[in-house]
C-alpha cells in the first residue's frame, strides 16, 4: 500500500428515473490497496463501482484517477478492468481465448500474447483448460477465468462486484483466500464490493461501509468491527444488540434500567444515544452478581458456541456463549466497560 | 421407440407433400412428355442465364439491405424493457398481417407514375420519377415482405446477449467496432444465418413482386417457372427443369452462409 490515492470520487450525485441513488459521495482510494465497498443491497456500492469503470455518468462531481479527472473517458480507455457479477464471459470463445481478447484488441504480438494469458492462468489454477467451452465450466472456474481476463491485462485498478455472490460457501472461502493472494503477488489495487461482512473482513485493507447512497464510515477491518461509528454499521457488521441509553456524564450510561461504567466520552449531557454491546461480550454469571438479568428464551447450536435468546423485561439479548443454559431458566449478564460502545444517534433519514 | 412413433404423421406428411413432389419434379426435369429420357431440358435451362443472374443479384441486394436494417433495429428493440420490445416487434410483424397481395398491390399506387409520391413531387415541379417498373421496386417489394424474417431470429438472439457481455468487451478496452465485430455480430451469427435464408430463399423464387412492381422488364426465375406451368408457354417439364436448377443453386447459397456460421466470421470483420 501507499499513500497517493489512485481513484479520487469528489461529490459524486447520480439519479436513476429521479431517484437519487449516490448523493454527494467523497472516496479516496490509496493505490495497492484492497478496498470493500460493502453495504445492503440498493445502497449504490455497485454504482460506485460501475462510475469507476465509466459504465455510469455522475450527473455531478468528478472522479480522478491517479490525478487526471477521468469524467469523459469511455469504458475502453480507462485503465481499470472489471469482474463482473455473473462473470459476462464471452460464451462463444473458449478458455484461452476469453483471457486473450483484452490482448488482442490492444493488438499485442502473437508469441507474447500467448505467454502471458499461459501465465496468468497458471495463476488462477487454470492450466490445461484452455480449448474448454465455457459452458462446461463449473461456477468458481468460470469466475476464475473472469478474474485472468480481467488481470491479464494488467490494470491499475481491478473492480470486482460480488464476484463471489453465486458460489457455494466452502469454495467462496477458498476463493477469498485466493484473491487476497493475487492482489498481494501483483500489487493491484482491488476495489470489491460486497454486502457479505465477512467476507469484507477477511481480505480487505480498508472497508467502505455504505448506506442509501452515503458512506458511514471508512477505516481497517478491525476499527470497523471494533469501532463501529454508528449503529447501523455495528449492526450490518456482525450481530449486535442495540439498545437505547441516556449518556448522564462521559464514561455513564444508563441502559436497561441501570447506570453503567463505560469509556466513550464526548456526547452532551442527558444525550440520548446507542448502545451497542456484541453477544460475545455478554457474559453469563449467576443472577445475584449481574448487571442486567432476564429468561432464557432459546438456546441454539451453532457449532462454535450457542445462541441464546435472553428476555430482560421485554428486550431480547443475543449472547454467544461456549456454554448452553436451560431454556425458561432465570440467568444474569456481566459486561465490562470496555465492551459497551456508545454511538451517536443516526439523524432522521439517514 | 416411443419418439419415433411421435414423429410418424410428420415423417408421413414429408413423404406425401415433400419426398413425392419432389422425385416428380425432377422426374419431369429429366423426361419428355412422352416419357422418354432427356437432358435437353436441363441444358435449356442455360439460354435463362440472365434470368437466373437477375434473380439471385435482386434476392442478394434485397437480402443485404435486410440485414443492414434489421441489425442495428434488433439490437435496439433487445435494449429496451420488455414491454416496449412487445410493443415494438408487434408493430413490426403489424404488415405480415396483411395479405402480401394488398400490400404489394399498396406499393404500386404509391410508387405509380401517378402515384402518391409523384403526385406529392409534381407540387413542387419535380417529376413524375420512373419508380415503378425498375429493378429498385422490386428489391424495395422484397425488403418490405421479407425484412420481419431477417428481423426476428436476428432479435431473438440478441435477446440472450446480456449487456454485461457488452460491457465487459469495452471494459477490456474494445471500441463500439470491436464490440460489433468482436462479440455482437458472432453471437447473432445463428439469427443472422436464419434470417438470411428466410429473406434470400423466398427473394430469388418470388414472382409476384417481380410481376406487379417490376413490370415485364425485370422477368425473375419464380416468374419464368410460373409462366411454364400456368401461362401461355406451357411446359411442364422445362418448368420442372428450372425448378431443379433454382433448388441447387439455393441449397449452394446455403451451404455458403453455413460455411460463415462457423468460427471464420471474425476474420471476415476484422
Amino acid at each position: 500500500m501507499s499513500e497517493k490515492n489512485i481513484v479520487s470520487l469528489r461529490n459524486i450525485s447520480v439519479d436513476f428515473n429521479d431517484e437519487p441513488v449516490l448523493t454527494g459521495l467523497n472516496l479516496d482510494i490509496r493505490d495497492k490497496e484492497f478496498v470493500t465497498l460493502l453495504g445492503p443491497s440498493g445502497c449504490g456500492k455497485t454504482t460506485t463501482l460501475r462510475i469507476i469503470g465509466g459504465f455510469v455518468d455522475p450527473k455531478e462531481g468528478d472522479v480522478f484517477f491517479d490525478g487526471v479527472k477521468i469524467n469523459d473517458l469511455p469504458p475502453h480507455k480507462r485503465q481499470v478492468n472489471t469482474v463482473f457479477q455473473r462473470y459476462a464471459l464471452f460464451p462463444h470463445l473458449n478458455v484461452f481465448e476469453n483471457v486473450e481478447f483484452g490482448l488482442k484488441i490492444k493488438k499485442m504480438p502473437v508469441e507474447q500474447r500467448q505467454a502471458l494469458v499461459r501465465e496468468m492462468l497458471d495463476l488462477v489454477n487454470l492450466k490445461g483448460y484452455d480449448h474448454r467451452n465455457i459452458e462446461q465450466l463449473s461456477g468458481g472456474q468460470q469466475q476464475r477465468v473472469a478474474i485472468a481476463r480481467a488481470l491479464v491485462n494488467r490494470p491499475r485498478v481491478l473492480l470486482l462486484d460480488e464476484p463471489l455472490g453465486a458460489l457455494d460457501l466452502k469454495l467462496r472461502k477458498e476463493m477469498q483466500i485466493e484473491l487476497k493472494r493475487i492482489q498481494q503477488s501483483l500489487e493491484i489495487t482491488f476495489i470489491y464490493v460486497t454486502h457479505d461482512q465477512e467476507e469484507a473482513l477477511t481480505m480487505s485493507d480498508t472497508v467502505v461501509v455504505m448506506k442509501d447512497g452515503n458512506i458511514l464510515q471508512v477505516g481497517t477491518p478491525q476499527d470497523i468491527y471494533n469501532e463501529p461509528k454508528n449503529a447501523f454499521v455495528a449492526d450490518f457488521i456482525g450481530e449486535s444488540n442495540i439498545v437505547d441509553g441516556v449518556m448522564h456524564q462521559d464514561c455513564l450510561v444508563e441502559f436497561a434500567g441501570k447506570k453503567f461504567e463505560c469509556v466513550d466520552t464526548g456526547f452532551d449531557k442527558m444525550e440520548r444515544v446507542d448502545v451497542v454491546i456484541r453477544p460475545e461480550d455478554l457474559k453469563i454469571v449467576p443472577p445475584e452478581d449481574a448487571q442486567i438479568t432476564g429468561t432464557v428464551e432459546s438456546v441454539i447450536f451453532k457449532g462454535v458456541h450457542f445462541e441464546m435468546v435472553v428476555d430482560a423485561h421485554g428486550y431480547k439479548w443475543i449472547i454467544h456463549s461456549t456454554q448452553s443454559q436451560q431454556p425458561g431458566s432465570f440467568v444474569g449478564m456481566e459486561v465490562i466497560p470496555f465492551d459497551i460502545h456508545i454511538m451517536k444517534k443516526m439523524e432522521a433519514g439517514r | 421407440m416411443r419418439q419415433k412413433a411421435a414423429a410418424a404423421p410428420y415423417i408421413l406428411w414429408m413423404i406425401i407433400f415433400i419426398l413425392v413432389p419432389l422425385a416428380l419434379v425432377v422426374m419431369y426435369a429429366v423426361t419428355t412428355p412422352d416419357g422418354q429420357f432427356t437432358i435437353s431440358y436441363i441444358s435449356q435451362v442455360g439460354e435463362y442465364a440472365p434470368v437466373l443472374v437477375r434473380s439471385v443479384w435482386l434476392a442478394f441486394v434485397a437480402t443485404v439491405i435486410c440485414l443492414v436494417l434489421a441489425f442495428p433495429l434488433a439490437f435496439i428493440i433487445s435494449r429496451r424493457s420488455s414491454n416496449s420490445q412487445r410493443t415494438m416487434i408487434m408493430l413490426v410483424m403489424l404488415p405480415m398481417w396483411m395479405n402480401f397481395l394488398l400490400c404489394t398491390y399498396a406499393w404500386m399506387t404509391i410508387l405509380e407514375k401517378n402515384g402518391l409520391i409523384n403526385r406529392f413531387l409534381a407540387n413542387f415541379g419535380i417529376g413524375p420519377l420512373e419508380m415503378i417498373n425498375t429493378q429498385g421496386a422490386v428489391v424495395l417489394g422484397m425488403v418490405y415482405n421479407y425484412l420481419p424474417f431477417m428481423l426476428l431470429p436476428i432479435y431473438s438472439v440478441m435477446t440472450k446477449i446480456s449487456n454485461s457481455v457488452i460491457e465487459a468487451a469495452q471494459d477490456l478496452g474494445a471500441n463500439w467496432v470491436g464490440v460489433l465485430g468482436k462479440v455482437l455480430i458472432p453471437l447473432s451469427i445463428p439469427g443472422i444465418s436464419t434470417g438470411v435464408i428466410m429473406v434470400f430463399v423466398p427473394s430469388v423464387s418470388t414472382f409476384v413482386i417481380s410481376r406487379m412492381l417490376g413490370g415485364g422488364g425485370n422477368l425473375l426465375i419464380g416468374d419464368l417457372i410460373d409462366l411454364q406451368f400456368l401461362g401461355n408457354a406451357y411446359n411442364p417439364n422445362l418448368g420442372a427443369a428450372i425448378s431443379l436448377v433454382l433448388m441447387v443453386l439455393i441449397l449452394l447459397c446455403m451451404s455458403i452462409t453455413n460455411q460463415f456460421g462457423g468460427e471464420d466470421m471474425e476474420g471476415v470483420i476484422k
